[in-house]
């Protein structure tokens, strides 16, 4: 480890303790190994090496990157984006490994302590320490850019379900991998993702054999672990004909005080008759209060619901991150296929949001549900940004859109940005849209009954939420519930 | 000794005085109505004693049950067994009731020391009160009073209560708005809930016909912000017959 990054972890330690009001702001002491600073050709080839990867993957990687040199930022969205230093930032940083890992148990111990820190729930916990009977849901490790931990494989394998980091399935499934990787997100898709395209450095792949029911949720915790050390996670998906799968995902990240940039990219595919339902859990450090560090998260979701019958579910809830830039949208082609999109967005202090999805109907008959509610407070704004297209040849689309703004204080933004393109008259298209503010009579009548402020603004904003929270699955329901109580704290009196 | 004690309170909203110097004391397992015209301050007297913000105490104390109620804030108050009947309940969308209750009152209950209520033994709690109000359980399931009539929110206020098992409620014009046959039940569900030697009621109403059915030990009316008269259940029966105008002037209470 170099002298320069010893430094930096002391400041890391430093800055953590200085500032312990972010519930997951902290640093934890984890050897790094870090590819060096900046963006270059090479450093494609340092992170491509590290991971082992074939050839074909290398040029892959260099294509993007060097389309990406010939990109602008995209700027159309409602945020203020200080400009980034690309390089002067880490692209690659992966915990030290000893040896290969066989089990959980030879797990760094500091690692498994992150996890605690996190608040992993006490099912997952069960899991990891490898209760007899607990519930059975797979957690495919992700710190910082290496996966360190795979549970339950044998399981997954016993069903034919594919469930890897990314690298590994580069590795062990590189036809699988070659079929569909870019192909929902295109390399020249957009600025982060091309960027995402050369140097992501892992991520998670899962294939779902025909007719099969994955016989358990699976979870991946993401955590930025490395000061100045860009996340660039790739995830790719894949459900065949019939298949079934649950995803969750959540993220939290430690207390900086630069920013720090994240470009994830997620693809998904369902063939016929198929689904997919993606939940995320959204919780990167926002800034401090007065708008200083927090993450940048410029995301790049996609699902092409391909075959007839299939459908794709995302429910997200964003309360992190100094600026969200992000739209998990459905390319719905199969004919009757359905796409769905839940989402709560927070934002407080100088938090910025712009996000929503796009709804592409090119298959007869498809139908997509937009459920979104935006809360703001504090000094923030938060934007509401969505498409529904329906081509000229899909007959008979359905869309419903409802979009719900909670206002806290009089000092924030909500804002409400409906795309709406039909070039077929059989389309029914429905728009709905509010926004209302948390009044003092709602206020002072829970405060009433006995609840602090706090605890009576979590209730009702929860309440606000109540039709995108539901859709997650019940641990992340909880864990959400509370997540929207703790961003909002202070924002009110 | 008096549950609570109130003297000379004095308060404004805004520039506005309303309250001026307003004295009253109540014993555990007793029952007082406060009567008054329109504009008298009755329904700024429930809320500056529930602690509502905006409504500022310029003068006098209140305590209660050996505490200084101002001093605390509004869930204090509420943790320390104040009750505020709401005239005009508020609606809390996409918040059950039987969550919305259960949250209020676990909060209470740590506030008091106490051990939390089980999702079990709240529910059972919540089935007999709602039972004493003949409210459909269904009703508790229910966001908080959505599209609820304005009866159904009055009952719903006695089941909150009932529930919470408060010291003292303060009931503002609970009367207000039903019919009949729900007076009949909002007025048992007081008897049942709060007549006991350990509790006491403030109900604040226009109309002697509440009255009917929850006896008062103490009617007080409520003029320009002070208590001008205070007798027996007889006064309620006067001001039926009389007026407010004939006793206020009696009173010589002016602004």
């Amino acid at each position: 480890m170099s002298e320069e990054v010893e430094i930096r972890d002391a400041e890391a330690r430093a800055a953590a303790a200085r500032v312990a009001d972010y519930e997951h702001g902290w640093s934890s002491e984890i050897e790094q190994e870090f590819a060096p600073k900046g963006l270059s050709e090479d450093t494609v080839r340092f992170i491509s090496a590290k991971k082992e990867e074939p050839e074909w993957m290398l040029e892959w990687r260099l294509k993007a990157y060097r389309y990406w040199l010939t990109m602008e930022t995209p700027d159309w969205a409602k945020l203020n984006i200080p400009p980034i230093d690309y390089q002067d930032a880490y692209y690659y940083a992966a915990p030290k490994q000893k040896d290969k890992l066989q089990s959980l148990d030879e797990v760094d111990p500091e690692i498994l302590r992150v996890y605690e820190k996190l608040g992993i729930p006490i099912e997952e916990q069960k899991v990891l320490a490898g209760v007899e009977g607990a519930r059975k849901v797979a957690v495919d490790a992700v710190f910082d850019s290496v996966s360190v931990a795979t549970t339950f494989r044998k399981e997954l394998e016993d069903a034919g379900v594919i469930f890897r980091s990314i690298s590994e399935a580069i590795r062990e499934f590189p036809e699988l991998v070659k079929k569909w990787l870019g192909k929902v997100v295109p390399m020249h898709d957009n600025y982060f993702a091309a960027l995402n395209c050369a140097v992501f450095s892992d991520g998670t792949f899962v294939y779902v054999p025909e007719g099969v029911r994955c016989p358990m949720e699976l979870s991946t915790y993401f955590r930025i672990n490395a000061e100045n050390t860009g996340q660039f996670e790739r995830t790719l998906i894949v459900a065949d004909k019939g298949a079934y799968v649950s995803y969750l995902e959540g993220c939290t990240a430690p207390q900086r005080d630069e920013n720090q940039l994240h470009a994830a990219v997620v693809e998904l595919v369902t063939l016929d008759d198929a689904e997919i339902k993606y939940s995320t859990v959204q919780n990167w450090y926002p800034g401090d209060a007065e708008g200083k560090g927090g993450i940048y998260n410029f995301v790049t979701k996609r699902a092409l619901c391909q075959g007839k019958n299939s459908k794709v579910s995302w429910t997200q809830v964003e309360t992190g991150s100094a600026i969200t830039w992000k739209y998990p949208s459905c390319v719905l082609n199969g004919e009757n296929s359905v796409g769905e999109f839940y989402s709560v967005a927070v934002t407080n202090n100088y938090q910025q949001a712009d996000t929503g999805t796009k709804m592409i109907h090119n298959g007869k008959g498809s139908r997509s549900t937009i459920i979104s509610k935006g809360i703001s407070a504090g000094r923030s704004d938060n934007t509401y940004r969505g498409l529904v297209r329906v081509a000229p040849q899909a007959e008979g689309v359905r869309n419903f859109t409802q979009c719900d703004s909670l206002l806290l204080g009089d000092q924030c933004g909500a804002h409400t940005v409906p795309y709406i393109e039909v070039r077929n008259p059989s389309a029914t298209i429905e728009h709905e849209a509010t926004t209302s503010k948390i009044s003092d009579d709602q206020l002072f009548y829970a405060m009433q009954r006995g609840l602090d402020q706090e605890s009576a603004v979590a209730l009702i904003v929860n309440g606000f939420a109540k039709e995108v929270l539901q859709q997650l699955p019940m641990e992340f329901a909880v864990e959400a519930q509370k997540l929207l109580g703790i961003s909002l704290e202070g924002s009110v009196g | 000794m008096s549950l609570l004690n109130i003297e000379n309170l004095s308060n404004a909203i805004g520039d506005k005085a309303i309250l001026k110097g307003l004295s009253l004391s109540i014993n555990a397992g007793e029952i007082h109505a406060i009567m008054g015209p329109n504009g008298a301050g009755k329904s700024t007297l429930a809320y500056t004693l529930g602690g509502r913000p905006g409504y500022d105490v310029t003068g006098g104390s209140v305590e209660f049950d050996g505490k200084d109620l101002l001093e605390l804030e509004p869930h204090e108050r509420a943790a320390a067994g104040l009750f505020l009947g709401f005239q005009y309940p508020v609606e809390i969308p996409g918040v059950s009731n039987l969550q919305f209750l259960r949250e209020s009152l676990n909060n209470q209950r740590k506030a008091r020391g106490q051990e939390a209520l089980s999702g079990g033994e709240f529910i059972r709690l919540a089935k007999e009160k709602a039972g004493l109000l003949s409210l459909d359980m269904e009703m508790l399931k229910r966001p908080v009073n959505v599209g609820f009539s304005g009866g159904e929110k009055k009952r719903n206020e006695m089941v909150q209560m009932g529930i919470l098992d408060p010291k003292l409620a303060i009931l503002d014009e609970t009367d207000s708005g039903l019919d009949i046959d729900a007076l009949r039940v909002v007025g048992h569900g007081i008897n049942s809930i709060m007549r006991k030697p350990d509790k006491a009621v403030l109900l604040i109403t226009h109309y002697q016909r509440l009255l009917d059915y929850v006896q008062p030990d103490f009617v007080h009316v409520l003029a320009a912000g002070r208590i001008v008269k205070s007798g027996g259940p007889e006064l309620a029966l006067e001001l039926e017959r009389e007026g407010y105008a004939h006793i206020v002037e009696a009173e010589g209470a002016s602004a």
